[in-house]
């Protein structure tokens, strides 16, 4: 096993009366996409939310290249190196493509050889450069938010459910854009509902049922063995579009 | 509690967006040509309606920073009105001090002490802003209620304090030299100072757009209305951006209060709360939290105040309660409402 | 008995119960104990803002919506009497049908404002209802050939309510039991009568619903709460309150204006002396609108005596200025949102355990 970069232990969080995830532990190794399966509801969003510090965790730590980024506000957690691609995408509709990009490399100017790396993953990014972001499509959206978090180099990226409500052409776009990112040396932590999608992407896989984490092991593992899928079919996979 | 927090959104054809969007901003000249009809003579309408621009852009000038700080923080700032006051008084006593320069017959004395007056107020309220802020307002961040109270409290204590340092009773503010009396055009008398008003206002405006359009921190700003916490995951702390723009909105209020004070020429302790109902009614007008929507509010509720006091004097500010009841129930939200991802 | 008149909600401290029983039965011996005019126009004063503050509590306390056009209904009420009375005579039959209309008025006004804007936030709401209320404001004291504009209305009450009514020939206690204590005792019965019903309102199933909508308006609706409903139906309920507290107002004093029932500074009164008693208690109204009155009455006496000994310091001297005594109650009244949201009634309470 690699060395992790990302370690949940014991990690619980609460929104309002509801106690969401009641005691995570998941290691996402240094390198290559980790995929968190699960049904609705099981826990996968509130896991990437509370790892952005976006909701704090009541219990447990989390470690990040060894440092306990538990407590740190969002904006640190983004410093020290992780991107986060939310559910909803988070484009800001109001602004132009060209203005969510500037935004996005806080910490800098554009880097233009990186752009047009960029651009040529996603090349509508190219193509709607001046246009506001509010007019894009669900999937030029979606392209946008990844775009948005690669734009800097990155240790870690979390990613959910990319290909949620996608055509299955964009969904192809998408994932073979994930099997290039996974080239560099990016992390990416991904919530998948798609399971061709996250077995074609995926190196490891940990899969998610009410607030736990319930299995961890290798993806080419899950993906050759028929009944542990069956098994965790009923949990993880629904029937998707 | 379910994973799929995704709203279902609609997509709009572009070119019926863009319409809707413009219609808006249509208004002002509709009014404008209504108020020509129901004025029916040309001059007065020329100087009703530079006195109801002058009006609309000092109530915007006091209203932007209020709705921006909304839009960024959900944070409704009750005692903004103290601002405006603080602003005129500090205005006013700069203004005493460079009585030399007021009396002057000197059109650039006399401008160069407006333009101090302004700034040392800008400077005094964008501080008392940054201490209303981490006093009064921080504590209280997501607690509507509580924010309401306090922020009310944080105004009585204000105007209060005007009473200790400059008294009681209300204060006459003279205009300097140059910017006394009228100019005619045609038939139509126009007082110069509404139109160094508008000259002020306009250019404000102008700053504010390429402020917001076209530097990082605009973008930061506009970015944050819409979506804050995508904005803190990119990095941005998004409670600095907010007490900047809080001190810029409080010191946007002083700057009101100043031109206000020089437009009215007395000022009273009380003055900011009664000019907040009228930036209330805009900054509803306009829907909370958009800039645009808000220039838009505040130069519809200027030219009718003017219009209604000129031909019904007793009904004008009812009259705004009657615009803001028909473009609530036109769009419930306001003119431009402000997407909220939160 | 007095459990069930105060519908099982007792004020649950001892130092509580024994100050609110003092306020009581001062309020209720006012006459005799403190005879003079001023302490009685006093008195008179703390019963009708006694229930003019737990009608707004109902709805500040209990459904958490913060409105500023609760003077608006107090004045609705007041000069929907005081109109009564200069129309159609100084009898009885006026004030109840200017009572009546009154209340009509204000229901008809708080349910079309509450439908209208409870819907989307409560800072909208709060908006509206300062907008709404400074336009009435204005709307009134311009309307002079109807409400005699800044100057109010002057009218004649039943001639069983003043002075020149005389019951008894001697004096009792060397109080003269005249008119004018009839009408003392109609404002302090019918302001006693509606702080009963007002804490009935917060303790039956409507009023829990009510804090459980405050409490967690998205949940409520989950269960399948009509929150809009509540809170709608809250704000008439509060308004009709306050019109009430007013036709007494317009009743005691004979006379109604602008600056007595529809002015700002007494809808921050109002603001003040409900954060200060307590929110979400009904008995801090009580306190709240004693101590406020009594200081706004007395204090600055006090204060007056503190500015003359710092005379030499020329600064403080301004701060304990009798007119600065808000300054002191703006402070207070920060501190108390902070500090203590239940106010005094909650620190008493807390007291105890």
């Amino acid at each position: 096993m690699k060395e992790p970069l990302l370690t949940l232990s014991g990690v619980h969080t609460h929104i309002g009366p509801y106690h969401i995830l009641q005691g995570v532990d998941l290691v996402v190794p240094k390198g290559g996409v980790s995929v968190l399966l699960g049904r609705n509801g099981a826990g996968k969003t509130t896991t990437l939310r509370t790892i952005m510090g976006l909701w704090q965790a009541s219990e447990g730590t989390i470690l990040f290249e060894g440092q306990d980024i538990t407590k740190l506000p969002t904006p640190e957690i983004s410093r020290a190196g992780i991107a986060f691609v939310p559910e909803d995408m988070g484009i800001f509709t109001d602004l132009t493509v060209a203005e969510n990009m500037t935004l996005a490399a806080a910490r800098g100017p554009l880097d233009p050889d990186r752009l047009e790396w960029i651009k040529t993953l996603f090349p509508p990014i190219r193509t709607f450069w001046e246009s506001s972001a509010g007019t894009l499509s669900g999937g030029q959206k979606q392209m946008l938010s990844v775009a948005r978090a690669i734009i800097e180099p990155r240790k870690l990226i979390l990613i959910d459910e990319p290909t949620k409500g996608l055509a299955p052409a964009i969904i192809k776009a998408m994932s073979d854009a994930l099997l290039e990112l996974k080239e560099t040396d990016t992390t990416i932590l991904l919530v998948e509902q798609n399971f061709s999608m996250a077995s074609a992407v995926g190196d490891t896989v940990s899969v998610m049922d009410d607030g736990h984490i319930v299995h961890a092991g290798e993806m080419a593992e899950l993906a050759g063995d028929a009944r542990m899928q069956e098994r965790l079919m009923g949990l993880s996979l629904e029937a998707h579009q | 509690m379910s994973d799929t927090t995704i709203k279902p959104r609609i997509e709009k054809a572009p070119v019926l967006e863009r319409i809707t969007t413009a219609l808006p901003i249509a208004l002002v000249p509709v009014l404008a040509v209504l108020g020509f009809v129901a004025i029916g003579d040309p001059a007065a309408w020329l100087t009703l309606t530079v006195a109801g621009l002058a009006m609309g852009l000092m109530i915007f000038i006091m209203a932007s920073g209020l709705t921006v700080v909304f839009g960024l923080m959900d944070v409704i700032n009750f005692g903004h009105g103290a601002f405006i006051s603080v602003g005129a008084f500090v205005g006013f006593s700069i203004l005493i001090w460079l009585g030399g320069w007021t009396a002057s017959s000197s059109v650039f004395l006399n401008l160069a002490a407006v333009f101090l007056a302004i700034l040392v107020s800008m400077v005094a309220t964008g501080l008392m802003g940054y201490a209303f802020e981490r006093v009064i307002v921080m504590p209280v961040y997501g607690q509507h209620l509580k924010q309401i109270l306090v922020t009310m409290g944080g105004l009585i204590v204000a105007q209060q304090l005007i009473h200790v340092f400059w008294g009681p009773d209300e204060i006459h503010v003279a205009r300097p030299e140059s910017l006394r009396g009228s100019i005619v055009i045609g038939e139509a008398a126009i007082e110069k100072y509404r139109l160094v008003a508008v000259g002020i206002g306009v250019a404000l405006f102008l700053a504010m757009r390429h402020v917001l359009k076209s530097t990082k921190i605009g973008l930061l700003v506009r970015a944050g209305v819409e979506n804050g916490e995508m904005v803190e995951a990119l990095g941005y702390r998004i409670r600095r951006l907010f007490l900047i723009v809080f001190m810029v909105g409080s010191a946007l209020a002083g700057l009101g209060g100043v031109m206000w004070g020089l437009y009215q020429e007395t000022i009273t302790a009380h003055m900011g709360s009664e000019i907040m109902v009228l930036v209330f009614i805009v900054v509803i007008i306009g829907g909370l939290g958009s800039v645009e929507g808000c220039f838009i509010g505040a130069l519809l509720v200027g030219l009718l105040s003017n219009y209604t006091a000129f031909l019904a004097p007793k009904v004008a500010l009812v009259s705004t309660i009657a615009l803001m009841v028909i473009i609530l129930m036109w769009r419930p939200q306001g003119l431009y409402p402000v997407v909220k991802a939160k | 008995m007095l459990k069930t008149l105060l519908s099982g909600d007792n004020p649950r401290s001892k130092v509580l119960s024994l100050v609110l029983l003092a306020v009581v039965i001062s309020l209720a011996l006012a006459p005799f104990l403190f005879p003079g005019t001023k302490s009685l126009e006093t008195a008179a004063r703390i019963c009708i803002f006694i229930v003019l503050v737990a009608s707004y509590d109902l709805l500040l306390g209990y459904a958490g919506i913060v409105s500023f056009a609760h003077t608006m209904f107090f004045g609705i009420g007041a000069y929907g009497t005081a109109l009564a009375l200069s129309a159609t005579g100084p009898t009885f039959l006026s004030i109840l049908w200017g009572t009546g209309a009154g209340v009509v008025i204000a229901a008809a006004f708080a349910l079309a404002i509450g439908l209208f804007s409870l819907r989307v936030k409560a800072i909208f709401f709060a908006m509206v209802t300062l907008a709404v209320a400074s336009a009435f404001a204005i709307a009134v004291s311009q309307a002079s050939w109807l409400t005699g504009g800044e100057d109010g209305l002057n009218y004649r009450i039943p001639r069983e309510l003043t002075p020149a009514f005389k019951l008894l020939p001697d004096k009792v206690f060397g109080v003269r039991i005249n008119g004018k204590l009839l009408n003392y005792y109609l404002v302090f019965f019918s302001s006693a009568i509606l702080f009963i019903v007002m804490l009935r309102i917060v303790n039956s199933p409507f009023g829990r619903t009510l804090q459980a909508v405050r409490d967690n308006a998205f949940r409520a609706e989950a269960i399948g709460y009509r929150v809009i409903w509540y809170r709608t139906t809250a704000t008439v309920l509060s308004a009709v309150m306050a019109a009430l507290a007013g036709s007494l107002l317009a009743i005691w004093l004979r006379y109604t204006g602008p600056a007595t029932t529809l002015s700002m500074e007494i809808m921050i009164d109002i603001l003040l002396m409900v954060v200060i008693g307590g929110m979400g208690t009904m008995y801090g109204a009580i306190l709240g609108a004693t101590i406020f009155i009594l200081a706004q009455t007395y204090l600055q006496n006090l204060m007056g005596v503190a500015a003359d000994a710092t005379s030499f310091v020329p600064f403080i001297s301004h701060l304990v200025e009798p007119e600065r005594w808000l300054l002191w109650l703006g402070v207070l009244f920060i501190l108390s949102v902070y500090f203590f949201p239940s106010g005094i009634v909650g620190r008493l309470r807390e007291m105890k355990s």
